[in-house]
């Protein structure tokens, strides 16, 4: 361990005489730290949701969009959930092969992960374009705008985790699974799955607390 | 894109010529001085050829000692700015009596008193107190460099360009007139359509990042890289605090970021947040920025109660009273500052139960806050005190802070919030911390660090002159203002109708100009001990017979820090090492692992600097072009896989050697 704060120290030994090797022994805990408070950013968005996404300004609610449809359609928002909890699974499974080094079948899970990616941020566009023909748009209210502020951060981070896959798997061809690539391939598991967990907040307490309101 | 301007020219967007205000002397005569600055500034650099030696040595450096040093001088240009801004209300203030006007349109005294506090908090103490935790903290856990060097570098640049983003708006454009929390709806885009408020959020948001990084990158250097035997709790105080201190950015500035970004959005692309209309409510926007605000006033305040600690044990010679308490004291302090920032809005009416709830744990603020003040009096107490300059700034801090407290109780009341609120008793209770607490301890920081930094100790007495200025001119400035505050008089205020206040306010302007000495007597110490330098040399290391690690090692500090890493016995581990007849080791020395230095800090700050401009003055194609730009730079920086160096044993042994030869020739 690098790091040997902890160890026992006894009689009048001031120095050590063996350096310990200090590159990369902090990246993992200070990813952690960044995505907690990554965290808390969204915390505060959903703080900001609870506090006005009930203000609807007479225009779209969650269950009337205007023409007496539902705006939240909730199937397809169950299907993205899946596809997301799914990804996280198969991203997970690209780390175990990580571990194992088994760089091709861990590029082909990561692969499997960005393209249910892709997909989801598919669904979240659809999501978006319905709801814009109906008049809801960021700008509408209170109420929407509390609500696609949400989205789009999210989306930002998918996307981000996609630029991401490319890089690293660049990266991997270029230099093998060197102590460097498998660092950044252990924060990007942690990413996706900190997106995961993240997703499935929005759904429940965006979506289905928004169309209990 | 906006909806008020319709005609948006596709290449400057809305930035015409009419953004550079010709029409004000006061910011023309003030451009002109800074471009002669300029101007003096490159004729050294290119006099001395020293441009090599700055990109090597100090721009690209990912040293923590250099960036450390490069925050603090940040900091106090910027504190000149700032202090300009104070002297220009002051004496506005003084003279806007009988129907005078005062010299300052209102347009611009808006502007000035947002200027002065977005700049010392986010670009003076912010800068001051990142520096100087960068410098101390991993000399003081007997570390070589931070966890993450490349990002230390990189904040500090973004840290800068936001800073020059402010003092951007002096010169082209306008800056916010909202105040320095930016509370809409005056914030929004119906009240203040210009340029002002967007500096001011794109300035902030930036700074915030950068302090983020900051945060997270110190945070995981105390938590990993500790020397051996230095378990949580044989920390320096100092250590203590900067571990504190980072837990608190991390836990709160993410609420600045969500703020500043949901006001950019209401007036980029117009969507209803803060807004008065379509579902839209301030007041929202208020909380977040204070659920930010409060932890940031401890996030400024905790490492300078962690700096007196340490002046304290050192000028006493003993080791401080009651550590465990501190430390206590410390992460209450920390945890009570997430739960009072409801104290900042006691009139939004969030009716008596909310609003006792946060008044009581206000004031509950003051029991840790007196244990350390109890502590530190009781180290005092039968210590040989030595009265050096940072001593001297920690004995006059004891008294402007004991006031700056006790009228911090007397605000926690919610019903007596309802009289003062907005009013000049809360401004002058947090100038009273502010300069009682902050100010001090990060200028007798400066006095205390400064042989480590340079080689030589600040001549003490133009410090002592700073001392006794600073406390005088504080009093003579802010009693007014209390007084005033008591009588009801509203805070940011441009021109007085009733004629009796005049008195309190010129007095006010003479204190002023008291501690407008003291600035100046820090500026001369620094240049008159840099003409002594020789006769000021700290040969030893340990120029005040420190207790911790940094005072083991040579002054200046070598690049490496430490030949050895050392191994920590107690809390003061130098002192302890004194104790125990320790002696240095003068040889075996072997090569030092080290980080590399970047470009890419400052490439990506500049480009970021570039995009906010070009945002803020809807320039989107330069937007698009910089933006596409710098996530190529920060891409192309992960593909830099070399990352470190060693420093090679004969250089250490020489170092090291030059060391033994100039101790042994003091005797």
């Amino acid at each position: 361990m690098a790091s040997t704060a902890h160890t026992e120290v006894k009689g009048d030994n001031f120095h050590v005489t063996e350096e310990p090797h200090h590159e990369g022994h902090s990246t993992v805990i200070g990813f952690w730290i960044f995505l907690m408070q990554d965290m808390l950013l969204f915390c505060g968005l959903f703080a900001i949701f609870a506090w006005l996404g009930g203000h609807y300004a007479n225009g779209p609610a969650p269950l009337d969009d205007g023409t007496g449809q539902p705006l939240f359609h909730l199937t397809p928002v169950a299907i993205n959930t899946v596809i997301m909890m799914v990804s996280a699974f198969t991203c997970s499974m690209g780390m175990v092969n990580i571990r194992k080094e088994n760089v091709g079948a861990a590029l082909r899970f990561f692969g499997i992960t960005a393209l249910l990616g892709l997909g989801f941020l598919f669904m979240q566009y659809r999501e978006a374009v319905n709801m814009a023909a109906v008049g809801a748009t960021i700008q509408t209210s209170a109420f929407l705008a509390s609500f696609f502020v949400i989205i789009f951060t999210h989306c930002l981070h998918v996307i981000a985790g996609l630029v991401w896959f490319v890089v690293l798997a660049v990266q991997i061809n270029l230099h093998g699974l060197d102590d460097a690539n498998e660092r950044r391939a252990v924060c990007f598991s942690m990413f996706w799955n900190f997106l995961d967990i993240t997703w499935v907040i929005v759904f429940v307490f965006v979506y289905l607390m928004g169309v209990l309101k | 894109m906006s909806p008020d301007t319709p005609h948006l020219d596709p290449i400057f967007g809305r930035l015409t010529l009419d953004a550079i205000p010709f029409q004000e002397p006061i910011l023309l005569g003030t451009f002109a001085v800074v471009v002669l600055l300029g101007i003096v500034v490159v004729g050294v650099v290119a006099y001395f050829n020293a441009w090599g030696y700055l990109w090597r040595e100090w721009i690209t450096s990912v040293d923590h000692k250099k960036i450390g040093i490069m925050y603090i001088i940040l900091a106090i240009v910027m504190l000149v700015r700032g202090l300009a801004d104070a002297v220009m209300m002051r004496l506005q203030q003084a003279m806007a009596f009988n129907g005078a006007d005062g010299y300052l349109p209102a347009h611009h005294y808006d502007q000035i008193f947002t200027a002065h506090g977005t700049i010392m908090i986010f670009f003076v103490a912010t800068p001051l107190i990142v520096g100087v935790m960068n410098f101390v903290v991993p000399l003081q856990i007997g570390a070589r460099d931070v966890a993450f060097p490349f990002l230390n570098n990189i904040g500090f640049w973004l840290t800068t360009m936001a800073a020059m983003l402010v003092n951007l708006s002096l010169f082209v454009g306008e800056f916010s007139q909202a105040g320095w929390v930016g509370e809409p709806p005056l914030s929004g885009l119906a009240d203040l359509p210009g340029v002002g408020v967007d500096y001011y959020l794109w300035a902030l948001q930036i700074s915030g990042v950068a302090t983020i990084i900051g945060g997270i990158n110190l945070l995981a250097t105390i938590m990993r890289m500790r020397a051996p035997g230095m378990t949580f709790m044989r920390m320096s105080i100092f250590t203590w605090s900067s571990l504190c201190v980072n837990a608190l950015i991390v836990l709160s500035f993410p609420f600045l970021t969500i703020a500043v970004s949901l006001l950019t959005l209401d007036r980029l692309i117009g969507t209803h947040f803060f807004t008065l209309d379509a579902g839209g409510n301030p007041m929202a926007y208020v909380n977040l920025v204070w659920v930010w605000g409060h932890p940031e006033v401890y996030i400024l305040v905790l490492p300078a109660l962690g700096l007196y600690s340490e002046f304290v044990a050192t000028f006493c010679s003993k080791r401080l009273f009651g550590y465990n308490s501190m430390v206590v004291a410390l992460v209450s302090i920390c945890v009570i500052g997430f739960i009072v920032w409801v104290h900042h809005f006691f009139t939004m009416g969030s009716g008596a139960s909310v609003n006792a709830f946060f008044g009581i744990a206000t004031a509950c603020v003051a029991i840790p806050t007196g244990v350390k003040v109890y502590n530190w009096l009781f180290t005092m107490y039968r210590g040989r005190i030595r009265f050096e300059v940072p001593m001297m700034w920690t004995i006059s801090f004891m008294f402007v802070f004991l006031l700056g407290g006790l009228t911090g109780v007397l605000n926690s009341i919610p019903a007596a919030d309802y009289v003062l609120h907005n009013g000049m008793m809360v401004v002058a209770h947090f100038h009273n911390v502010a300069i009682g607490a902050i100010t001090f301890a990060m200028l007798a920081a400066i006095d205390y660090w400064f042989p480590k930094a340079f080689g030589f100790r600040l001549e003490p007495f133009w410090g002592k002159v700073a001392v006794w200025s600073w406390t005088i001119g504080f009093f003579v400035a802010w009693m007014p203002i209390y007084v005033a505050g008591f009588v009801g008089v509203t805070r940011r205020t441009r021109v007085f109708d009733d004629p009796s206040l005049q008195p309190l306010y010129i007095i006010a302007a003479i204190g002023t100009a008291i501690i407008l000495v003291g600035v100046v007597a820090f500026l001369i110490q620094i240049y008159v001990s840099i003409v002594n330098r020789k006769a000021l040399r700290d040969v030893t290391g340990d120029p005040w017979g420190g207790r911790t690690l940094e005072w083991s090692i040579a002054s200046p500090a070598p690049d490496y820090n430490f030949a050895f890493t050392p191994v920590v016995h107690d809390v003061d581990a130098w002192a302890d090492m004194k104790a125990r007849g320790y002696k240095r080791p003068t040889e075996g020395f072997k090569a030092i692992h080290m980080p590399k230095n970047t470009a890419t800090g400052i490439i990506a700050s500049i480009l970021v600097f570039i995009f906010a401009f070009a945002v803020i003055w809807y320039m989107w194609w330069v937007a698009a072009i910089s933006f596409l730009l710098l996530l190529g730079v920060l891409i192309g920086h992960t593909f830099i896989y070399d990352r470190s160096f060693h420093i090679p044993e004969d250089v250490v042994t020489r170092t090291e050697n030059e060391r033994t030869r100039l101790l042994a020739q003091q005797g």
